[in-house]
């Protein structure tokens, strides 16, 4: 997949991730204000979501619960923890300090598997709030620094966030997509988020160093404005090759924070480590130590769904194909993998039904409204060729359409009854000897005479005869 | 002076008007708050429109809370909505809050009238409430000295008969060591039996809301009132308010005071002359005086210090003309916030700004707020191993009385010695109270200071009452 080379010279690529993902709560970290996007700027505020004086945050239970799932998800110790304060002034953190976890997370060492029994470790997973968004006008750069004026919409300052922190176990662009992309579906399939890049649910900063194996790990460039998987990959790409050029030509590597630029495809120095704030971290006076019940945390577990994973496995399993492979993918993503387990209960074509589910349910979510016998029905007609290929997508397309029904009323209507060969052999025939320049073309060996003589079969049986049919009757007439 | 107890028994059983009860509390104002100067504001036609109400549902047969009719002042670092809530600082100026603090939502359900906003020390920062932006709150007893503070404003409105009681904050002695300098009871709660909810916080691991009153009884009555748990402070305590006024008459017969032998030196003669007589009192209506050791409140001083100024350079962070309070236009934002704060704050917040985020900065951290903390663990022990002997303890509460202004505001470190017997127990999360015991030099009050274990109030309180009685 990945669409850049190996780094030359035998440099090894280092990679960790953080990824922030928004709570799917009601109301924010610690207050009751609405934990809702798109809503009117500075709509869901209340005096805790603006700092104001006096006001005090109380811990949302439902934010705690859901950052346990992803912690039980990840495989991670769920334990007691606190609270700290993140001290730095900007105008979108309504407090000037940021509460977040410090020394005492809620979920440390976890770990997530890739493809390829690949093992990427989880540092831990923390709790905290988000900031308030702030948009700059004027000037060419989008940032505040040369912006004319800002506004900040406080909608999004106190909703709850995890921040889940991988070890630098990745070691390629394309793994580093993979971790997001199954993070993702952890994510949806806890429910702990609904894991919108797009949106800004969720968002990545990469960490990213070289080193020559054996030789401890380079310093590393931490990437923000990584907005989408495939950015996370362009990004590690260029950010990786960026540094093997300047420690080749004998530079070396700063700490810093630089600015992914999606348009540029490159990275940009955002703001080196002397510049860094000192954030001056101490235990958040206004909250109590975290002690989650050990009741409850076995009770979170307890209620966990099956994960990704697992579904991906039992249901390549069921239906022979690769368990890594895309179409086992999407269909657990879009959580129809009950419903082809449905189908092949119902008797369908094991393969077939993954396939037509993968490909033509995109827009059906979870339960689709074609009842599973109906679909299974389709793919037995298609298994025993009593319709082409051709055919069946587009029975599949009527099926869908009508919510499900009668396949084979549906192929009657279609008019779709499949040709015997013996009528599909008159009309190769009729064929050879409308199209004789075609035909000797084709015993000379060239295939792409082949086309005009399926075409012209196709055309006298209007589209019924079996393409596949048609060229076996032509290679044997070819051959005899 | 008509007492908080009296005002709501006689207003809830129709013998008094709650509007004329305020209606004397106003002439009082009328009469010396211009040269007092306790209050930031009066809100003297609202106070009248309160009591009115109170009156009406007096009338109307309704049933009345235990505050009925009281003219209540609140430290002006309280959030009442839609009313300037300012803590005498340059930079909240006209900032009026959207919500009641807590205890202010308390207060008005149980029909108490709030009749204007007190003088402090900027943020609750000092002992004399000179370093209020708005001029210094003079001592009723004698203008030519200091109320004390920071809760100095709320000390001289009681003193003065301006409120029959009043609210003030304690972070470091803030309410307890104006009370001993205006001769009237002021008491620091427990942490977390007072509602923090609505206050504007300086330093939010040892600030405390708690009453000033004219003796013992109203202080109980109004702590009653204004404790118990709240929802909306996750350091508030789970658990009911203390049952106060019914153990006030319990007397101290088989009761431990503890004396503390090694108490920090710089105490004026006649403050510990007043606190022997003290323990004579209590000696003699049957309490067991008894020595104890608290060795590391000599540090306590100075890691309060650090703890305090660092909690609060995170907590005034907030004010940067951003979203509230005052705004210096700059050219760019870090001029914006630069000029903001240089013009809104006054000289000892920026001083406790600058130690505070010194004290948290990377490579200070561990030898400074890191040290404070453990500091604070000590004294905690301290404490506890001593109320394994005694019951409370009873010290100084301020080492002099009432001071003449200007004498130590150009020494940061001698006002601050001020706090040295109050501030352990801020550290601690203890409550303590300071009592009128008589006077001293220059016929100025005297408080003592009586002290007890967490929720110990109780034992506080009885302590209290008989020096009351003895007084």
């Amino acid at each position: 997949m990945s669409d850049v080379a190996a780094l030359p010279n035998g440099w090894q690529l280092i990679v960790g991730l953080e990824v922030h993902v928004e709570l799917a709560t009601k109301t924010k970290m610690f207050s009751a204000s609405a934990n809702r996007f798109g809503d009117e700027p500075n709509t869901n505020i209340d005096p805790v979501t603006l700092g104001l004086p006096g006001a005090l945050p109380v811990l949302n239970q439902h934010a705690i619960e859901l950052a346990m799932r992803i912690g039980l998800a990840l495989n991670c110790k769920v334990q007691p923890c606190t609270f700290h304060r993140k001290n730095y002034f900007y105008p979108d953190l309504p407090k000037a300090y940021q509460i977040t976890q410090y020394d005492n997370p809620l979920n440390v060492d976890g770990h997530l598997m890739l493809p390829g029994e690949v093992r990427i470790g989880i540092e831990r997973a923390h709790l905290e709030e988000d900031t308030g968004k702030s948009t700059h006008f004027g000037g060419s750069s989008g940032r505040i620094h040369g912006s004319d004026y800002s506004l900040i919409d406080f909608n999004r300052a106190g909703v709850p966030l995890v921040e889940i922190v991988s070890r630098p176990d990745i070691r390629t662009s394309e793994q580093a997509r993979q971790y997001v992309a199954e993070l993702r579906s952890i994510l949806l399939a806890v429910g702990a988020s609904d894991a919108k890049m797009e949106e800004g649910s969720m968002r990545c900063d990469v960490n990213v160093s070289v080193h020559k194996p054996g030789t401890p790990f380079g310093t590393r460039c931490e990437i923000k404005n990584v907005n989408s998987i495939r950015s996370v990959g362009r990004a590690i790409d260029y950010e990786s090759r960026r540094q093997v050029d300047l420690i080749e030509s004998g530079g070396t590597i700063r700490q810093e924070t630089r600015h992914w630029d999606d348009s540029t495809g490159r990275t940009e120095t955002l703001r080196t480590k002397e510049d860094a704030d000192d954030y001056r971290y101490f235990l958040e006076p206004d909250l109590v130590p975290l002690i989650p019940d050990p009741e409850w945390i076995e009770a979170v577990r307890a209620a966990l769904p099956v994960l990704p994973a697992a579904r991906r496995l039992a249901l390549a399993e069921l239906c022979g194909v690769d368990k890594d492979g895309e179409s086992a993918l999407v269909v657990v993503e879009r959580g129809q993998d009950d419903y082809v387990g449905a189908v092949i209960s119902a008797g369908g074509d094991p393969r077939r039904s993954i396939i037509y589910v993968q490909q033509a349910f995109a827009e059906q979510g979870a339960t689709p409204k074609v009842p599973a016998k109906d679909l299974a029905a389709l793919t037995i007609l298609e298994r025993d060729s009593k319709v082409t290929s051709t055919q069946a997508k587009t029975l599949l397309t009527d099926l869908i359409e009508a919510g499900g029904g009668d396949v084979v009323a549906m192929v009657a209507k279609r008019g779709f009854e499949t040709l015997d060969t013996n009528a599909v052999e008159a009309m190769v025939d009729a064929a050879i000897a409308a199209e004789p320049g075609a035909w000797q073309k084709y015993c000379n060996g060239e295939d792409k005479a082949l086309g005009a003589l399926v075409g012209a079969v196709m055309k006298s049986s209007k589209g019924k005869a079996d393409g596949k049919v048609i060229t076996a009757l032509l290679q044997s007439k070819k051959n005899s | 002076m008509q007492k908080l107890v009296e005002i709501a028994s006689g207003v809830g059983d129709g013998s008094l008007s709650a509007s004329a009860v305020v209606e004397q509390h106003l002439a009082r104002i009328d009469a010396r708050e211009s040269e007092i100067h306790a209050f930031n504001l009066v809100t003297a036609d609202q106070a009248r429109l309160d009591a009115a109400k109170v009156d009406a549902d007096v009338k109307a047969g309704k049933k009345v809370g235990a505050l009925a009719g009281v003219p209540i002042a609140l430290k002006d670092n309280m959030c009442t909505r839609g009313v300037e809530t300012t803590c005498s600082s340059k930079i909240l100026q006209g900032w009026k809050p959207p919500y009641d603090a807590t205890v202010v939502t308390k207060l008005r359900a149980a029909g108490a009238v709030i009749v204007g906003k007190t003088n402090l020390d900027e943020f609750a920062m000092g002992s004399s409430t000179e370093n209020s932006a708005f001029g210094p709150t003079k001592n009723p007893h004698d203008i030519s000295r200091v109320p004390g503070g920071s809760s100095g404003g709320s000390a001289a409105a009681v003193a003065a008969g301006f409120a029959a009681a009043s609210l003030g904050s304690d972070t470091g002695g803030s309410i307890r060591q104006p009370a001993a300098l205006c001769g009237v009871v002021g008491v620091k709660p427990t942490y977390g039996v007072v509602s923090r909810y609505g206050l504007v916080a300086f330093a939010s691991s040892l600030d405390q809301i708690g009453p000033f009153t004219s003796d013992v009884r109203d202080a109980a009555t109004l702590l009653e009132v204004i404790s118990g748990h709240d929802p909306l402070d996750s350091t508030s305590i789970p658990q009911p308010a203390p049952s106060l006024v019914s153990v006030l008459e319990h007397g101290v017969a088989g009761m431990r005071i503890g004396r503390v032998t090694d108490l920090p030196d710089g105490c004026e003669p006649d403050v510990l002359e007043r606190l022997e007589s003290a323990f004579d009192a209590l000696r003699s209506a049957g309490a067991t005086i008894v020595d104890i050791k608290l060795p590391s409140i000599q540090y306590c001083l100075t890691a309060y210090y650090l703890i305090a100024p660092a909690e609060a350079s995170s907590n005034l962070a907030r004010y940067d003309g951003v979203r509230y309070g005052n705004r210096v236009d700059a050219a760019d934002l870090n001029s914006m916030y630069a000029a903001t704060r240089e013009a809104g704050f006054g000289e000892e917040v920026k001083r406790r700004i600058m130690l505070g985020t010194y004290a948290l900065s990377a490579g200070y951290y561990d030898a400074y707020y890191g040290k404070a903390l453990k500091v604070r663990r000590l004294i905690s022990d301290d404490f506890a191993r001593a109320y394994q002997s005694v019951d409370t303890i009873l010290t100084p509460t301020s080492p002099s009385v009432a001071f003449e202004f200007g004498s130590k505001t150009d020494n940061p470190l001698a006002m601050y010695l001020c706090d040295v017997f109050t501030i352990p127990t801020n550290l601690a999360g203890h409550p303590a109270m300071s009592v009128p015991f008589g006077t001293g030099a220059h016929s100025m009050p005297v408080g003592v200071q009586v002290l007890a274990p967490t929720l110990g109030e109780q034992a506080m309180f009885k302590v209290a009452a008989e020096l009351e009685r003895a007084s």
